[in-house]
């Protein structure tokens, strides 16, 4: 009997789309992986919601706004096994620059007194479609619990490719051949 | 044994060292590996950072400015000594702002290189994104204070052109900071600052205008990783 395959999702929080272009960098090897793999909410098939419960989440990014952290939470609602793939999941990354400076200066300064702002018309955006930003960036392992870490400015595909491996197998991330892995 | 020499065992390995040996020194003579951050070359030791932690008699001692003495006992590669180490570069790894995709010193970095050694993918402690201002005013250097470990090996081992003391340090325990003299922003010549880039061991102090001159992937720990990958 054919193994039922694994159910994949993966998202893009307060990330760049780097860690999944990185995925993509493990070339003709996505052949083989979607053989063991399908994929749910994922940017890479455009499925926008979860229609199962899923076995590997994938996340990129860390959490800046109100829309990342509701994300995030259905992610660990949906997967069994959930990933911080990245150093932004991992640390706050880049967008965690902004810490420790309060967010009503940030605002000023994107918003109204920037270099490049035009002074005339300048507001703070203030729809209420648009999500709330939070008082700082927040790894996701402090939102939500999070089962493996894959470090790297993005992760190498090597690496992505030997976890996803490990983790299809139903091995720990422990098990890493962790010369794959840097942190830049 | 010889005159002048002495015998320790660590980890129960019969060690021979010379009298006045630190124990880092008298493993490292006998092909033994104690992690070190503060320690440099030919600086004298100043015990700061504690990664080379061991256990003498039951007590938890430097290992780079504790003396090695006849008969000694050490322990090294225990599983409480390494989950200390471990626990300490993570403390350091949170104190400081450790953004290794937007550091210079990336791939160079001997704490990036620690945490690696000890397989860290998320410390165990929280972030504290420390916010300090970066010091900018001198010609060929700046100073990235939040990346500072305060190791002092820049105190202990620069120099500016005419010799006089450039680094120092304020404060006390956790708030303990480097300063720098920058009455003269032209006392800190290029040769000094590469020197002063070089003898941190994390992105503190980064020359000018180099940046990135050796592409990440082909500095000093990314090579030593491709080797060890490839030999696996």
């Amino acid at each position: 009997m054919k193994k039922k395959k694994l159910v994949l999702a993966t998202t893009s929080l307060a990330g760049c789309f780097g860690c999944h272009m990185s995925l993509l960098d493990i070339d003709e090897r996505i052949l083989d992986l979607v053989e063991l793999v399908t994929f749910d909410k994922s940017p890479i098939d455009d499925i926008k919601e979860f229609t199962q419960m899923c076995d590997i989440g994938l996340i990129e990014g860390g959490c800046c706004n109100s829309e990342n952290v509701r994300v995030l939470r259905d992610f660990r609602k949906h997967c069994k096994i959930l990933v911080s793939v990245g150093q932004c999941a991992i640390t706050g990354g880049l967008p965690a620059l902004r810490n420790g400076i309060p967010v009503a200066e940030l605002f000023k300064e994107a918003f109204l007194t920037g270099p490049t702002v035009d002074s005339k018309s300048s507001q703070i955006p203030n729809d209420e479609e648009i999500p709330m930003l939070l008082d700082r960036v927040y790894p996701c392992h402090e939102i939500v619990k999070i089962d493996g870490y894959l470090p790297g400015c993005p992760p190498r595909a090597d690496l992505l490719w030997e976890a996803l491996n490990l983790l299809i197998a139903g091995k720990s991330l422990d098990e890493l051949n962790f010369d794959l892995v840097r942190y830049d | 044994m010889e005159q002048g020499q002495i015998s320790l065992t660590i980890d129960g390995k019969e060690c021979v060292a010379k009298e006045g040996q630190s124990i880092v020194q008298a493993a490292r003579e006998n092909g033994l590996f104690i992690p070190t951050l503060c320690d440099f070359r030919s600086l004298s030791p100043a015990g700061t950072c504690r990664v080379c932690t061991v256990k003498v008699g039951g007590r938890f001692v430097p290992g780079c400015t504790s003396p090695a003495v006849n008969g000694m006992v050490v322990e090294n590669e225990t599983a409480e000594l390494t989950d200390l180490r471990r626990a300490l570069v993570e403390m350091l790894i949170v104190e400081g702002n450790h953004m290794c995709p937007s550091c210079e010193k990336s791939g160079n970095c001997e704490l990036q290189e620690l945490a690696h050694h000890y397989r860290i993918v998320v410390p165990r402690y929280p972030f504290l994104f420390p916010v300090q201002k970066v010091e900018a005013r001198m010609a060929h250097l700046f100073i990235e204070h939040k990346r500072c470990i305060q190791c002092l090996r820049c105190v202990r081992g620069v120099r500016a052109k005419d010799g006089h003391e450039i680094f120092g340090f304020m404060r006390r325990g956790s708030d303990v900071r480097i300063t720098v003299d920058v009455t003269d922003p032209e006392a800190v010549s290029e040769a000094t600052a590469k020197k002063a880039m070089e003898i941190c061991p994390v992105g503190a102090l980064i020359q000018k205008r180099v940046g990135f001159r050796v592409p990440i992937g082909q500095r000093r720990f990314d090579r030593k990783h491709e080797k060890d990958g490839k030999q696996l």
